[in-house]
């Protein structure tokens, strides 16, 4: 939203300071002002110019030959490039030795053989708006010589304010004003346009009334609380005077027509959206506030639609000239030709206007105040100062009879505020008259402020009409607040209570893996949690407006999320990649009709993803290391097994999951699978993914990865202490040849079966196959570790465990010892 | 046994203990085996002492003699020793010519790390751990009673436009704020509640170098008896504080939320230039960190809480944008694409 400091000091004299200085001011208090602009400086050289003659250019088709009469007191030959130059037009004009702003100078020189004394100027060239097509066209009624910028009433500046949804009362000068002058409302006011006075005599009518020859009806007093119309006839549509052209110019907006130009300006100062219709092309003449119908109707933008019944419309007897709140008709639109108006003064409800926008696809400066609220108790006053406006502008007569259909302005809303609330909420002790003395600038007025002792017993605020965001005490804090000014409060520490609520385990879980994943080498990836679904598995949940067809439904599992990151890792050349992510995943289930009450068609889990490929460890120049493994895979999981306690590894594909949600991506594994088992039930999967899976480059490794459920992450301590033995332990390797098919797991079950407790640790060291077992078989060598805790083992004892141990593995295993 | 046969035999045996252990001594390859000779002979319990504890059986009078022997063979002994030490130090050295070089690089580990995003999290909960807050989580999918109804945000308004929203159905949509979080906390706990709820959240903003469709915010609640503005602004200055430093200031101003009112935007002095004006906080100064304000009593209300009774506040930032601005990343796709030349820098 555009604010012109120029036009608020014609509502308030008594706001001063720098366009900088306003909007700190603004923004502190009210509503952020996003920056400020200068316009229209370094204009010191442009003068009213009058072309006194147009020519063509002889030797140039673009160009025309002007003699422009610049009040020098000689008439100056200006070659100029615009297509459009109208001969007795006023336009800015720079003679020669001025300069443009930003200091480009214009210099006596010839263009074509023809001589040119100066520059008639478009608006972009005098940073006066963005339209380059052709040179600026000035009002009449100003006097060649006369120096633009005094003229325009520049330099101006403008505040771009970004408007709150609650602050639609900002959208206006006056309100601007009314928060920037020193005495607030009291020293707002309108300035008089010089022109006839109008004092309607309102024909009033709860559902239709009619005036002049004209009725009009509120078919749906859902979608219209209120519709004023005035009749004025006889007036000469043409440009608007300069001033007027210039205080729309300075907000950016583009003056059209003197009548619709006030009625852009009464929006501006007052924030009441007003319409013009000719008269003439209204049927009846009347007008329909209703619900569409199915009709086709063109608005003024030239756009074609379809108007459902969600729409509410402006209809004369025949069809609709207009979208209510929203946009006027292009075959009711004031036109050069256009001698009779009826000027429309509304309150559309925000809620059909919001449909009605929706439906059709347009945000106007009309539906975006109309959608928040405007104030109905000044409907009477601003539809009054558009008709005087035009009346100055555009000459003819409003008839005395105006028509005013729908419910009475609505009382002004009353707020109860108790100076206890501010306390208990803003912690500021304030007397009644305190708080009146912030509220009362704004427009509120506030009874019983004097002679209010007891803070528990409210005030009683009532809310002007503007304000329609301040309806409950709450609201009036606020404005308490902001006008006590959020930096004036007092820099005071409160004691407090901690959480009732525990910190919660997902968190928890969460910090533990983070660290114990960050301490293997990984980096942590966070994603989006969209995903194509070609990489999805079970049912995933669609969006409904999908932003891409790459992100168009939610992952359902987080490994094939972080391989297509292992991919764009790959496309940057990045051969070693380790990445872990916890993200939630998510499935649909089967469908409104199998859900119940209160339960969502989409159920989440929290998982934990790794993945990587690569080295092993970072390059050393003793080319030590090598790329990663499928052991190096399992490593990873029996450190987390040991550490978070995850539940067991084991080789295979986990079975159906009875909780949870389902691993879908194990799909894309080979033959080195592995699962993670709590109690017996599966809660994550792992392996080395298959080549095939992911778009990898020749020289990529294999890539391994894993996923797991966030909470079979264990956040009880276990542990205990057990005593250290100071007595020696005493070692035995064990070497052993199988066949190949024993697992290293079972032999190492079995060997813990037959031990005896003095058995310490049990390590694989070395595993061997080849020509020294013979085919079909390996050898495990394993080291035993045996200790007592209170005494030192003899070397019988242990002989003897090791001797049950053997025996028991060549029972089961047919198992040999091998000799070293 | 007299005295003569055990001085006689005293001086035995330390001769033979001195020759013994020289040749251990000289002997010895390693540490190890030096060690075991210094045991063997030199310890507390060592041939030595214990050569050494026979001399109470010597006459008084021969025993200065005696003792002046044996302080000779434990002082060659100890010599001996220490420079053997030192050559099996100097042989164990590597050689300069082998390759010995000092300089070449060591056998390193990966280093990994976690996310600049996560780092920013883990800060901001630890300060606010501080003043007694705890953290929650609440689903991702939310209803739309729990995103915008029930914090005062009705869905056929223009609030709701400061949201556009993944629809997943009719009513089930990705949370667009943390916020529904603190919905759910409320409807399951009494206060004192003092929570942070991090997580994802979802706006159908396509990517660009500042925006992204899913991003991380951390939101903040306090709700007890007599929680005022007051606090709310202390806690807020003492967060900034804690976190960007003791020189950083706070700015409040007025702005809207639907779910606090008062309501305020908070920004900080800017990091990159201390208040000087620079690109980041587009020449004024400042940069906007967070949402903020003093709980709606419409939102006790939805969650039955006397909202007479209890006061609060509650704030939301984005660490992701907090991330950018700390660490100096200029483009928030860079957090989201998991390039490990962009990861490695935060590891």
């Amino acid at each position: 939203m555009d604010i012109s400091i120029n036009w608020l000091r014609t509502l308030a004299a008594s706001i001063e300071g720098t366009a900088d200085e306003l909007a700190a001011a603004l923004s502190s208090r009210a509503v952020p002002v996003d920056r400020t602009k200068v316009v229209g400086d370094g204009l010191d050289d442009v003068v009213v110019g009058r072309v006194i003659e147009v020519a063509k250019h002889p030797d140039a088709d673009r160009l025309s030959l002007c003699r422009v009469d610049a009040g020098a007191g000689e008439v100056l030959d200006v070659v100029c490039g615009a297509p459009d130059v109208v001969k007795d037009a006023l336009y800015p004009f720079i003679p020669a030795g001025g300069t443009l702003p930003g200091g480009f100078r214009i210099e006596r020189r010839e263009i074509r053989g023809q001589v040119s004394n100066g520059m008639l100027c478009s608006e972009k060239e005098l940073g006066l708006g963005r339209d380059a097509s052709g040179i600026m066209r000035l009002a009449d009624g100003y006097t060649p010589g006369e120096s633009v910028p005094r003229a325009l009433g520049l330099p101006d500046a403008r505040l771009d304010v970004d408007l709150t949804p609650n602050r639609i009362d900002l959208a206006c000068h006056a309100g601007v004003a009314r928060e920037l002058a020193p005495g607030g409302v009291a020293d707002v006011a309108l300035p008089s346009f010089g022109g006839p006075d109008w004092t309607p005599a309102w024909e009033s009518g709860d559902r239709s009334a009619a005036a002049g020859g004209v009725s009009v009806s509120i078919e749906d007093p859902d979608r219209c609380f209120r519709y004023l119309a005035a009749i004025v006839r006889g007036v000469t549509v043409g440009p608007s005077p300069g001033w007027l052209q210039a205080r729309l110019r300075a907000v950016g907006s583009r003056p059209i027509n003197n009548v619709v130009d006030a009625t852009n300006y009464v929006l501006l100062e007052l924030n009441q959206p007003l319409h013009a219709f000719d008269l003439a092309r209204l049927s009846g003449p009347e007008i329909r506030v209703r619900a569409a119908r199915g009709e086709p109707h063109t608005t003024l933008d030239g756009t074609e639609h379809e108007l459902g019944s969600e729409v509410t419309v402006i209809a004369d007897s025949e069809r609709p000239v207009a979208l209510a709140g929203v946009m006027g008709g292009a075959d009711s639109e004031v036109s050069s030709v256009t001698t009779d108006l009826l000027i429309e003064c509304a309150a559309f409800d925000p809620r059909h206007t919001r449909h009605t926008a929706r439906a059709t696809g347009l945000a106007t400066d009309a539906s975006y105040r109309f959608e928040r609220g405007i104030d109905e108790s000044g409907m009477e006053a601003a539809i009054q100062r558009c008709v005087e406006l035009i009346l100055t502008t555009a000459g003819g007569a409003a008839d005395e009879a105006a028509i005013r259909v729908g419910r009475a302005a609505p009382d002004l809303v009353r707020v109860k505020l108790r100076p206890a609330r501010v306390r208990a909420v803003l912690g500021l002790r304030l007397a009644g008259e305190q708080i009146a003395g912030l509220l009362e600038p704004l427009g509120f007025t506030v009874e019983a402020a004097g002679n209010v002792a007891d803070p528990a017993e409210a005030l009683e605020v009532t809310v002007p009409g503007w304000r329609v965001d301040v309806r409950t005490e709450v609201d009036l804090l606020e404005e308490v607040a902001r006008r006590y000014g959020y930096e004036s409060f007092p820099h005071e520490r409160r004691s407090f209570r901690p959480s009732a609520v525990p910190d919660s385990p997902v968190w928890q879980r969460g910090d533990r893996a983070r660290q114990a994943l960050a301490s293997f080498g990984m980096f942590e990836a966070r994603s989006s949690g969209f995903a194509p679904e070609s990489r999805t598995s079970g049912r995933a949940a669609r969006l409904l407006k999908p932003l891409s067809e790459a992100e168009s439904v939610l992952r359902t599992d987080l490994v094939p999320i972080l391989l297509g990151r292992v991919e764009h890792n790959w496309s940057r050349g990045h051969r070693d990649v380790r990445l872990f992510e916890i993200g939630n995943v998510f499935q649909a289930t089967d469908g409104p009709e199998a859900r119940s009450e209160g339960q969502l068609p989409v159920v989440e889990e929290t998982r934990v993803a790794l993945v990587a490929t690569g080295l092993r460890r970072p390059p050393h120049w003793d080319g030590s290391e090598g790329d990663l493994e499928i052991s190096d895979l399992k490593g990873w999981l029996e450190d987390l097994a040991a550490g978070l306690g995850i539940g067991e590894i084991q080789p295979g594909e986990p079975g159906e999951a009875d909780e949870g949600l389902p691993f879908g991506w194990p799909q894309w594994l080979g033959d080195e699978k592995l699962c993670i088992l709590r109690d017996g039930r599966p809660v994550g999967v792992a392996g080395r993914v298959l080549t095939r899976a992911v778009d990898a480059p020749v020289w990529a490794a294999s890539v391994y990865a894993a996923e797991f459920r966030l909470d079979a992450v264990q956040l009880e301590d276990r542990r205990a202490y057990r005593d250290l033995s100071m007595f020696p332990a005493v070692s035995r390797d064990l070497a052993l040849v199988l066949d190949r098919a024993v697992p290293a797991a079972s032999v190492a079950r079995e060997i813990r079966s037959a031990a005896p407790d003095t058995l310490e640790s049990l390590g694989l060291f070395d595993v061997y196959v080849g020509d020294k077992v013979g085919a079909g078989k390996r050898s495990l060598a394993w080291r035993l570790v045996f200790r007592a805790p209170d005494r030192t083992l003899r070397d019988e004892e242990v002989e003897e465990g090791v001797g049950l141990i053997t025996a028991n593995l060549e029972d089961r295993f047919d198992a040999r010892i091998r000799s070293s | 046994m007299s005295g003569k046969e055990e001085e006689g035999s005293l001086r035995e045996t330390l001769e033979s203990i001195r020759v013994e252990a020289l040749e251990a001594i000289r002997e010895a390859e390693d540490k190890e085996s030096l060690e075991k000779a210094r045991v063997r002979f030199l310890g507390r319990n060592g041939l030595l002492s214990r050569a050494l504890s026979g001399l109470r059986s010597v006459p008084p009078e021969e025993r200065p003699e005696a003792g002046m022997t044996a302080n000779q063979v434990k002082q060659t002994l100890e010599t001996t020793l220490e420079l053997r030490v030192d050559e099996l130090a100097a042989a164990m050295a590597p050689k300069e010519d082998e390759g010995a070089d000092l300089t070449l690089p060591g056998r390193r580990q990966w280093r990994g790390g976690v996310h600049p995003v996560t780092v920013v999290i883990d800060e901001i909960c630890d300060i606010f751990r501080e003043l007694g807050f705890t953290r929650a989580a609440g689903p991702e999918v939310e209803t739309d009673w729990h995103n915008f109804t029930a914090l005062n945000i009705p869905l056929d308004h223009p609030a709701a436009d400061m949201h556009d929203t993944f629809y997943l159905d009719d009513g089930v949509l990705l949370r667009t704020h943390t916020s529904p979080v603190q919905i759910r906390v409320m409807m399951e706990s009494e206060p004192p509640v003092r929570i942070l709820a991090p997580g994802m959240v979802f706006r159908r903003d396509p990517y660009d170098a500042s925006h992204a469709p899913a991003f991380e915010q951390v939101e903040g609640l306090a709700v007890d008896e007599g929680i005022d503005f007051i606090e709310f602004r202390a806690a807020i200055d003492y967060f900034v504080s804690r976190f960007f430093g003791p020189t950083t200031r706070t700015r409040f101003r007025p702005s809207y939320f639907p779910f606090t009112e008062p309501s305020a935007e908070v920004d900080v002095s800017c990091i990159i230039c201390e208040g000087s004006g620079c690109s980041t906080c587009k020449r004024t100064g400042w940069v906007e960190i967070m949402g903020s304000g003093m709980v709606n009593p419409a939102v006790f209300e939805a969650v039955g809480y006397d909202a007479e009774r209890y006061t609060g506040y509650a704030f939301g930032m984005g660490p992701a944008r907090i991330a950018m601005l700390r660490y100096r990343i200029p483009d928030i796709r860079l957090l989201y694409e998991a390039d490990v030349g962009f990861l490695e820098q935060f590891a």
